[in-house]
């Protein structure tokens, strides 16, 4: 089962998860003993005391009872801070398991898993499974130990009117999980619905604009009617039979009432049972039905929690595809690179390759620039080097040597990239830069600053290289964000630095002082640069031409202005007007 | 079972009267199934309550018979125990008869009231102003739906018929307490200060932590948002390490908050539980003295019989059980009433104003060349415009727009767009360039009337667009916009979006000017692949391709677009321009946009500069003028 599986991420909070149950125990055991010394103190004490008038041994009783209340309720009070310790710490575990092997995972894993996924996995699923623990720990021995003693308890006060519960106990579990094993699915059912429900309602705020700029709120109110209809409709379906519960559960109870009145009546007045025992007796049956319900509701929650935990374990299960090879290389001697015949594949799949026989030479310290359309396969290309994804055919030599040798971090450390999709986190400028490097001194940072056109912005913002950056990096405008994400690429000091369209919003002039400044700065390192504008990789030393997934040609501006008749029409297309 | 009371952070609405007296107001329709509910109510309590007190009758019948027959020898008849029984059973079918009709009614009347909530949410929602939602996060409104809804919907199914379950279950219990003995009555009573002072305390604190462990949930869960949105940037930086390290340093503030939360929240059960067993000792305690006394002296006010302490012994938990229910009830009214407040609040946000009386009509010339309604669809269109005198006059649709001196504000005191006048007659190209917050989409939010302008006219085809119904106003106009915006659904319904009756063919044209029809055939299932999660399968561009088809088979006058190319590849956008072109022949069409190229073949350029309008002119003449556009244009100047 996969819930036992994950309960082993408890660890070092095993013990109050075990511990609590046998709390609960204690509870249990004081609460049971209750009504069978009541019965006794009826039964037996009153026509002794009575016929001596001495109260001492009701005052011994009440005593006694009152202590085992109250060490009923420490024992129930140390139940729930045990198992809120264990369950938090639980959960807390989990967590943390759940992160750490996202963090192992390559970019085919997290491809996998939608980030929203992936949050609601480390939250919403994680308070489930919790939620799931904490009521167990406390439940899951409490109500079934209750219902043995209660047994016992009974069956030693009267076993004659045992059958009674033999045909009541059966009838209510039956019923319990028809008609739990019936609502389920249509709960489920519901539950999509509801999701799918509440996804229209996003995605109507999302495209507001959309829906009003084509008149299309009336559209859009017919489909979400429709669709609360059907959410109502599978809802209703479902509670229909979850409305049983309660009836039957009552009618169960009262009819063991009547017929232990009547039985256990018929007894004592034949002189076999006493008063205080039948009206002890009824408390352990009702204390018996009750536990078995309580049990079912645990059953319930069990399968709700299902789809949260196998989600968690999804996550648990998934391989990193990409790991440390057993002897990792760990120095990158130069930044030359070779491709030889390369090709690629999202899923793996040798006949849909998106890359197809990539074969091209780099040498160390050469700015190389890629031009090619939408959906050319060059974000993907440049991925290889730093082993983002792992070549599905051929093979890809960083410094020489095969990346898949290398040691991931010192690899990575060495090739490094700046994302079409960059993202800069909360925190200050500073620590953010401070990712290409922790211990780079406020002097390097400037430096690397200038290098990508941001010192002279940054100063000019409020608390300069401290300001605050807001989650996701809100503060700043989009040119502003590239140039940020560049310097903190350029910290790295790296052999190999790639630019994924990384100055799209950054003008021609500070993309050319950026490109010259990296040309005077680091020449020993090799520039790999993808752009859509042409004037970026114009002066690189080669440019290679992409297109569906191969290199159409690779060559110098002039060489392919001659031979190229792709890289022309991109070439016209940019400059077609200029006066 | 689902977290309820203290297990969630209080939530305190603003008027709790007020939205108590509109949800009832909400309910009244069901007033009639209600005080059904009610009635029902009413009989399962009383019976539950009368039943035990019952028992004293039975004990004492069934304690005379023992001792008639002890004395006698003789089994005695006993017809008055059955008869008693078969009444107690009767009683015992009626409630749950009575039980299951409860709860019938109202999952109907919950589901429907639900129901109506939210269509009535959703159907406002959509004529909401685009200021409100530009003015709050998707999430605050989303929570109506979901969180909102969800305590509304516990409210109805669960906590209002089991609240007034409680009240009556205690008033019942009181009653026949009462009836059985006035001083045990009085010993349970005394007790009860000391149940609700401690109810009330430990609700308070679980509160306090909650609110707390809140808090501290959002810090972790605000830091696993950035870190997995941004997970392959810390993988590019190896950063996996230090991520690790802040994430434990929040996860571990988590569990020792939410320890003590919890700690606090499941307190309460166990106390409770074990109070009401001390009173149920104390009760024995005093009931087994009082019966010794009476049974050494019959006539003493204190005399009790064994048969009605045995009947009052369970009656406590019959009173104490609804008191301590009552008081987590309590806290889950207060967060239905917090969120039927907010509820309430998006109901009462003032919907769209439209005082537009001219309509947008199909129109045909007749034989004297003048424009007149048709019934059909002719493709002309015309203007309806209905004047004081009562005639009727018609305007032939062309795209025909004309800004004069517009001055607008999103906020009274902060003008964005000073004094702006532009013409643009049915055939041309108007572009708009300048940095982010100069104005650009504002003049395209202005133009189909998401925001009015506060100075300044805005004519179409010489109308002032104030008197124009909004819906045909925007029905005249095609915006393809910044961020495209996909619905779940087939690729065809996302373009026929556009124009609802659209046939395929025209789709496929629309399709094929948007130079999408490509990479269209070549997914899966081509025009049929369903795109879900707002087209997150397709690359930006191809979104942006989409959203240009969605607007080419809407076929309107006038096409705004707003940065609708800068995620498509030069050569491709050059591909579209020429089939738009011939799609816009005759048109007008206001292109915005970052990348130059895009703008260049435009009859007029606006370059915006706060607000203002600073350079107009075609292409060449810009240049020629050597202004902002030429440093734009070469490179000296950056766009941010």
């Amino acid at each position: 089962m996969q819930f036992f599986r994950l309960l082993k991420y408890a660890g070092k909070y095993k013990k109050y998860l075990i511990l609590c149950p046998l709390v609960m125990i204690g509870e249990v055991i004081m609460e049971m003993l209750l009504p069978t010394i009541t019965a006794s103190l009826i039964d037996k004490v009153i026509p002794e005391s009575a016929a001596s008038g001495n109260i001492t041994k009701v005052l011994l009783y009440g005593g006694l009872m009152l202590l085992m209340s109250v060490l009923s309720m420490g024992f129930g009070m140390a139940g729930s801070r045990l198992s809120a310790l264990g369950g938090m710490g639980y959960s807390r575990n989990l967590r943390e398991a759940i992160f750490t092997r996202v963090q192992r995972f390559s970019f085919k894993n997290i491809d996998k898993f939608s980030t929203a996924s992936l949050i609601t996995r480390l939250t919403t699923d994680v308070n489930q499974t919790q939620n799931l623990v904490m009521m167990l720990v406390r439940m899951a021995v409490r109500s079934p130990l209750m219902m043995v003693m209660a047994l016992i308890m009974a069956f030693r006060m009267n076993a004659s009117l045992m059958p009674i519960l033999a045909v009541a106990a059966p009838i209510l579990l039956t019923a319990i999980i028809i008609i739990m094993s019936k609502a389920f699915p249509r709960f489920q059912i519901m539950m999509k619905k509801y999701d799918a429900l509440n996804a229209s309602v996003q995605e109507n705020l999302i495209a507001i604009r959309v829906v009003k700029a084509f008149v299309r709120a009336t559209h859009e109110k017919e489909k979400f009617e429709a669709s609360a209809d059907d959410v109502t409709a599978t809802q209703r379906a479902a509670e229909k039979i979850v409305i049983w519960n309660g009836p039957i559960m009552q009618i169960l109870m009262n009819s063991c009432i009547i017929a232990l009145l009547w039985l256990g009546g018929g007894q004592i007045i034949g002189g076999t049972m006493q008063l205080g025992a039948l009206s002890s007796f009824i408390q352990y049956v009702m204390q018996i039905l009750m536990s078995l319900m309580m049990f079912s509701f645990l059953f319930v929650s069990f399968v709700m929690a299902r789809a949260s935990i196998s989600r968690i374990c999804e996550v648990l299960d998934e391989e990193p595809d990409i790991v440390n090879p057993e002897k990792p290389e760990t120095d990158v001697k130069d930044g030359s690179i070779t491709f030889d015949h390369v090709g690629f594949s999202y899923s793996g799949d040798k006949n849909n390759l998106v890359l197809s026989d990539v074969s091209f030479t780099i040498r160390s310290g050469e700015t190389i620039g890629i031009i090619g359309g939408t959906g050319s396969a060059k974000t993907t290309l440049v991925s290889l080097i730093p082993r983002l994804y792992d070549v599905t055919c051929g093979k890809i030599l960083v410094g020489g040597k095969d990346v898949r040798s290398y040691d991931m971090h010192a690899l990575r450390n060495q090739v490094a990239m700046v994302l079409q999709k960059n993202v800069l986190f909360s925190g200050s400028i500073k620590d953010n830069l401070r990712w290409g490097d922790e211990n780079a001194t406020d002097e390097e940072i400037t430096a690397a600053c200038k290098a990508s056109a941001a010192d002279d912005f940054v100063r000019s913002f409020p608390g300069g290289y401290d300001m605050d950056l807001g989650q996701g990096g809100v503060n700043v405008s989009g040119g502003q964000k590239q140039r940020l994400c560049i310097a903190r690429a350029l910290l790295k000091k790296p052999r190999i630095i790639i630019f994924d369209d990384a100055t799209s919003a950054v003008d021609t002039a500070t993309d050319a002082r950026i490109r010259e400044a990296l040309r005077s700065h680091m020449p020993e390192t090799t520039k790999i640069i993808i752009a859509q504008r042409i004037t970026s990789v114009m002066d690189a030393d080669r440019i290679i031409v992409l297109n569906d997934g191969q290199v159409t040609d690779m060559g110098t501006h002039d060489e392919l202005m001659q031979r190229s008749e792709i890289y022309r029409e991109v070439y016209t297309s940019q400059q077609k007007g200029v006066a | 079972m689902p977290p309820r009371g203290p297990m969630r952070a209080p939530a305190k609405p603003k008027n709790a009267k007020g939205t108590f007296k509109r949800l009832l107001d909400m309910m009244k329709e069901h007033r009639g199934q209600l005080l059904l509910v009610v009635l029902c109510i009413i009989v399962t309590t009383g019976v539950s309550s009368f039943g035990t007190y019952l028992l004293k009758d039975v004990y004492t019948i069934i304690g005379d018979l023992a001792a008639e027959y002890s004395l006698t020898g003789v089994m005695p008849a006993l017809t008055g125990l059955t008869n008693l029984l078969i009444t107690m059973a009767a009683m015992y079918l009626a409630s749950v008869a009575c039980s299951y009709v409860q709860n019938r009614t109202m999952m109907m009347v919950s589901t429907r009231a639900l129901n109506s909530v939210r269509k009535k949410m959703f159907h406002h929602m959509e004529d909401l102003p685009i200021r409100y939602f530009d003015q709050r996060t998707h999430g605050e409104i989303m929570s109506r739906y979901t969180n909102d809804t969800d305590t509304l919907r516990e409210f109805f199914s669960s906590t209002f018929p089991q609240a007034v379950n409680s009240m009556l279950a205690i008033l019942f219990a009181l009653f026949f307490m009462l009836r059985l003995s006035g001083w045990l009555t009085l010993l349970v009573i005394i007790l009860m200060p000391l149940m609700t002072v401690i109810t009330k305390n430990i609700g308070a604190r679980s509160g306090k932590n909650f609110v707390a462990q809140q808090k501290a949930v959002g810090a972790l869960n605000g830091f696993i948002e950035e870190t997995m949105e941004g997970q392959r940037v810390v993988q590019v930086f190896c950063h996996e390490e230090k991520a690790m390290e802040e994430f434990g340093k929040r996860n571990e503030a988590v569990r020792v908050a939410g320890t003590r939360a919890h700690t606090f929240a499941s307190l309460l059960g166990p106390i409770m539980n074990n109070l009401s067993h001390c009173n149920y000792v104390l009760v024995t305690l005093v009931g087994v003295i009082m019966i010794i006394a009476g049974k050494n002296n019959p006539d003493s006010i204190f005399a009790l019989q064994i048969a009605t302490l045995l009947a009052f012994l369970p009656m406590i938990r019959q009173f104490s059980q609804p008191i301590s229910n009552l008081a987590q009830q309590f806290n889950t009214v207060m967060q239905a009433l917090a969120g039927a407040e907010r509820v309430f609040e998006l109901l009462d946000e003032p919907v769209e104003e439209d005082q537009g009386y001219v309509t947008l009509v199909n129109a045909k010339k007749d034989e004297k060349g003048n424009i007149v309604e048709s019934e059909s669809r002719t493709g002309l269109w015309a203007w309806k415009h209905p004047h004081h005198d009562g005639t009727t006059t018609y305007t032939e649709l062309k795209g025909d727009v004309v800004l004069e001196d517009v001055t607008f504000g999103y906020v009274p005191e902060k003008t964005v767009l000073h004094n702006i006048s532009l013409y643009a007659k049915p055939g041309q190209k108007i572009a708009f360039v300048g940095s982010t917050g100069a104005g650009k989409t504002t003049i395209t939010n202005l133009l189909n009337r998401f925001y009015d302008i506060q100075g300044g006219k805005i004519r179409y085809d010489g109308i002032n667009i104030q008197k124009i119904k909004k819906d045909d106003l925007r029905r005249s106009l095609a915006m393809v916009l910044q961020d495209t915006h996909l619905f779940t659904g087939t690729v065809r319904d996302n373009i026929r979006y556009g124009k609802l009756d659209a046939t395929d063919e025209e789709i496929e044209r629309a399709a094929k000017i948007a130079n999408a029809d490509f990479f269209i055939r070549h997914l899966p299932q081509g025009y049929d692949t369903m795109l879900t999660g707002d087209g997150a399968n397709l690359s930006q561009g191809q979104r942006q391709l989409l959203a240009i088809a969605r607007a080419a088979v809407a076929d309107p006058p006038v096409l705004i677009l707003d940065e609708a190319t800068s995620s498509i590849d030069t050569r491709t956008e050059a591909l579209i321009e020429k089939g738009m072109d011939s799609l816009m022949k005759g048109r007008t069409v206001f292109v915005i946009a970052h990348r130059l190229s895009t703008v260049r073949n435009s009859q007029a350029i606006m370059v915006l500069e706060n607000g203002r309008i600073i350079e107009r002119g075609d292409h060449d003449s810009l240049i020629a003028q050597e202004g902002k556009y030429y440093q734009l244009y070469t490179g000296m100047f950056e766009l941010s």
